[in-house]
């Protein structure tokens, strides 16, 4: 057990942790933001917003996401002039933003889906309450659907985080030095592969547990619904 | 809802011919608790046993140690010609009986189900000869020759390629009434056969099993219709916290309880129609 | 680029790309079958591990479905290829070789897509074991099946039948990772589309088309799970 080669190797890999959590966190957020927007359009059912939200939403599940990453960086830099003129040259040729726009636009894909999942299962009764009693048509969705709607989606919308974190992974195809792309990096030099599996492994493993832990707490505040019943309220006398 | 006049049986002497079961000082423990603290019974080629007691009195337990999908903790079963006899050590851990003789022992008695446990992925024919085929081995196309005489017998020829999902509860607990009949055993196990189906749907299985106890057959019956094991018993036995609280015969036992146990047993059950 | 220089670009004439791309869409769909095959034997056996295994071997098992899942793929394929190529390279020198041995890189990148894909196949198969009826498996122990019959004709049946769906999204999965096998070298549809870029200078058009034919390997295959699929509910659903 070569601890000082592990202590270093973990140190360096360390470093590359905040540009692991800055890439996924940013491309999450706004992929959330994304999804928000489509999936109540996605959900609607008219076509004319229905067919291109499909369309896009089937482009960015269904293709590598190293494809969508090239893409952007190498396929769109072939448009250098253009951006050139419209000064968003800088943006589009670094290897950050480039990555930050193919993780953000395929999280936003997944996200859709997910949520429209949650909507969908939303029972058409607790809608048809909600409209009884007066509300808006924007009211209830806000109110009723919506929460209800995330609440379901809660586990499937842990799970994309995961995978996110692990996306940013293909970041260091494009140069970018977070975790993957500095073990990547010893490994190459070094050939001392399975130790800095081992160190990046755990570096990841802990960061899923973190995240893993939060939306286990985040669905356990959401359902007190789905609990036992609380201890009755001694009555008051009035 | 008295039936018509009672079967025709094999009159309710214990010792009435040669034992098609044997049941001696059964003991079965669960980690929890005893479930079954010494239960006897004997029941004779051709007899019906219909065994009754409220939940927790260890009734299905007792039907399961009889084919063995429990292992007694000590004790002796004998089902036809298969013995075994079953003895825990210190520990508590129970004696493993010998895989031959369980199968062996599971071929002479075909069970009956609550949820009926018909396999799903295949039609009811399919599940009638399933067994025939894979564990008696007998030749496919007198399996299915007899399949087919099967549940024609219990009303489902036409549906003999339908699945499972496709059928009421009634028709899935008859297709599974022939689906042990297919095992040609010698006993039958009934666990709780209509007590998961819909009130309109338990006539029809009781009326199929009637007519099994018309031939003949030797049937052991967990259930809760008072009325068809009144009628249809040669023998009731009463279970009670894991022990034989009464037995006898169901004129007897309906009629004139010995124990209070069983009274109050007779009067909730009446009184909850 | 003008539409005809396209067509020329990916076409089959002289210069054009289209032969090498598709061959290359050839690779990665092997490469992926090989993979998801590889990977059902390894989450079997993972599954039965967690299922039916001593504490042991179902805690191995447990890790390493947790592990594969846990960690990004693109680490696990670097931790496969250049710890296997060391290894290599030192048996190598054992027999005389100079330098660096390389692991052959479809092999490498089946084991790789083996390896992740069987954690997650693991998964499937246990929760898909776990929603097969346990009244099935009583009836078919009292109707005297042994172990290895009950196994056959009625496990391995139902536990397909309920996996399916899970298998499906695992199938895409490894459809998608396979992509990342290019980095070791392996000339499959990204790394094709990466040479005819570099190459012609025309990366958009490339990678577009990588996509368009990945999309199409995707969609075809969906549908054939979905076929399956619909096949399998036969007897189970009012369809």
């Amino acid at each position: 057990m070569d601890f000082a080669f592990l202590a270093d190797v973990g140190e360096r890999l360390l470093s590359g942790v905040p540009l692991t959590l800055e890439l996924a966190g940013t491309s999450l957020g706004l992929g959330l933001v994304i999804a928000l927007i489509l999936a109540p359009m996605l959900h609607s059912g008219r076509p004319v917003l229905v067919w291109p939200i499909r369309g896009f939403v089937a482009a960015f599940r269904g293709t590598p996401l190293l494809v969508q990453i090239f893409l952007i960086y190498y396929g769109l830099g072939q448009f250098r002039p253009f951006f050139q003129e419209i000064g968003l040259w800088s943006v589009f040729r670094a290897p950050y933003w480039c990555a930050i726009l193919a993780l953000t636009l395929n999280t936003s894909a997944y996200a859709t889906e997910i949520i429209r999942g949650g909507l969908q299962s939303v029972a058409d009764g607790q809608i048809e309450a909600a409209r009884a009693c007066g509300m808006s048509r924007w009211l209830a969705y806000r109110r009723i659907t919506l929460p209800i709607a995330l609440r379901q989606a809660l586990p499937s919308y842990g799970n994309e985080i995961i995978l996110m974190i692990k996306g940013t992974s293909l970041a260091s195809v494009i140069t970018l030095a977070e975790v993957t792309g500095i073990a990547g990096q010893i490994i190459s030099q070094t050939y001392r592969a399975i130790e800095v599996f081992a160190c990046a492994g755990a570096i990841y493993l802990v960061m899923n547990f973190v995240v893993t832990r939060l939306v286990a707490w985040l669905e356990h505040r959401l359902s007190p619904h789905l609990r036992a019943a609380p201890d009755l309220v001694r009555s008051i006398p009035v | 809802m008295i039936e018509d006049a009672t079967v025709d049986r094999l009159e309710g002497d214990a010792d009435a011919g040669p034992a098609a079961v044997i049941v001696d000082d059964l003991h079965k423990s669960f980690g929890s608790g005893d479930v079954l603290k010494g239960v006897s019974l004997r029941a004779a080629q051709g007899q019906v046993v219909s065994i009754l007691g409220s939940s927790g009195s260890g009734k299905s337990t007792l039907l399961r140690c009889l084919n063995l999908l429990e292992t007694p903790s000590s004790g002796s079963i004998t089902v036809g010609d298969e013995s075994l006899r079953f003895t825990a050590d210190r520990n508590g851990r129970l004696s493993r009986p010998d895989r031959r003789q369980v199968e062996r022992l599971r071929r002479s008695a075909a069970m009956v189900f609550q949820s009926f446990n018909l396999w799903s992925h295949m039609t009811i024919l399919e599940n009638v000869i399933e067994a025939p085929i894979h564990v008696l081995k007998r030749p496919r196309r007198q399996c299915i020759a007899e399949a087919e005489a099967l549940l024609a017998k219990v009303g489902l020829a036409e549906r003999r390629n339908y699945y499972p999902a496709h059928l009421s509860g009634g028709q899935q607990q008859r297709a599974a009434i022939a689906r042990a009949l297919a095992m040609h055993p010698r006993v039958l196990l009934f666990d709780e056969p209509t007590s998961a189906l819909d009130p309109e749907l338990v006539g029809e299985v009781l009326r199929v099993i009637r007519g099994l106890a018309e031939e003949g057959r030797t049937m052991l019956v967990v259930t809760h219709e008072m009325a068809f094991a009144h009628d249809v018993s040669s023998r009731v036995v009463f279970l009670h916290d894991g022990r034989v609280e009464e037995e006898g015969l169901p004129g007897q036992v309906f009629g004139d309880p010995r124990s209070e146990r069983l009274r109050q047993f007779l009067s909730r059950t009446r009184s909850g129609r | 680029m003008s539409s005809s220089g396209l067509v020329d670009l990916l076409g089959f004439g002289p210069g054009g790309w289209g032969a090498p791309l598709l061959k290359a869409a050839l690779t990665t769909t092997a490469l992926s079958i090989a993979g998801f095959f590889a990977g059902a034997v390894l989450g079997g056996l993972a599954a039965s591990a967690r299922l039916a295994g001593g504490p042991l071997s179902a805690a191995i098992a447990y890790g390493y479905s947790t592990l594969f899942r846990g960690v990004p793929d693109l680490l696990t394929i670097y931790l496969l290829y250049f710890g296997g190529s060391a290894g290599l390279t030192v048996v190598g020198q054992w027999f005389g070789a100079q330098g660096f041995v390389g692991l052959p890189a479809f092999a490498t990148g089946v084991v790789a897509l083996a390896v992740i894909s069987g954690a997650y196949q693991a998964e499937v198969y246990r929760g898909a074991y776990l929603a097969v009826h346990r009244g099935e498996l009583d009836a078919a122990r009292a109707f005297g099946m042994s172990r290895s019959t009950m196994l056959r004709r009625i496990v391995v049946p139902q536990v397909l039948r309920y996996a399916l769906p899970g298998l499906g999204n695992v199938w895409q999965l490894v459809l998608k990772d396979s992509a990342l096998v290019s980095v070791i070298g392996l000339v499959e549809l990204m790394r094709q589309a990466q040479v005819g870029a570099g190459s012609t200078r025309e990366p958009f058009a490339f990678y577009c088309t990588a996509a368009v034919l990945y999309l199409m390997i995707a969609l075809l295959t969906g549908a054939l799970f979905r076929h399956a699929e619909r096949r399998s509910l036969r007897g189970i659903r009012i369809v």
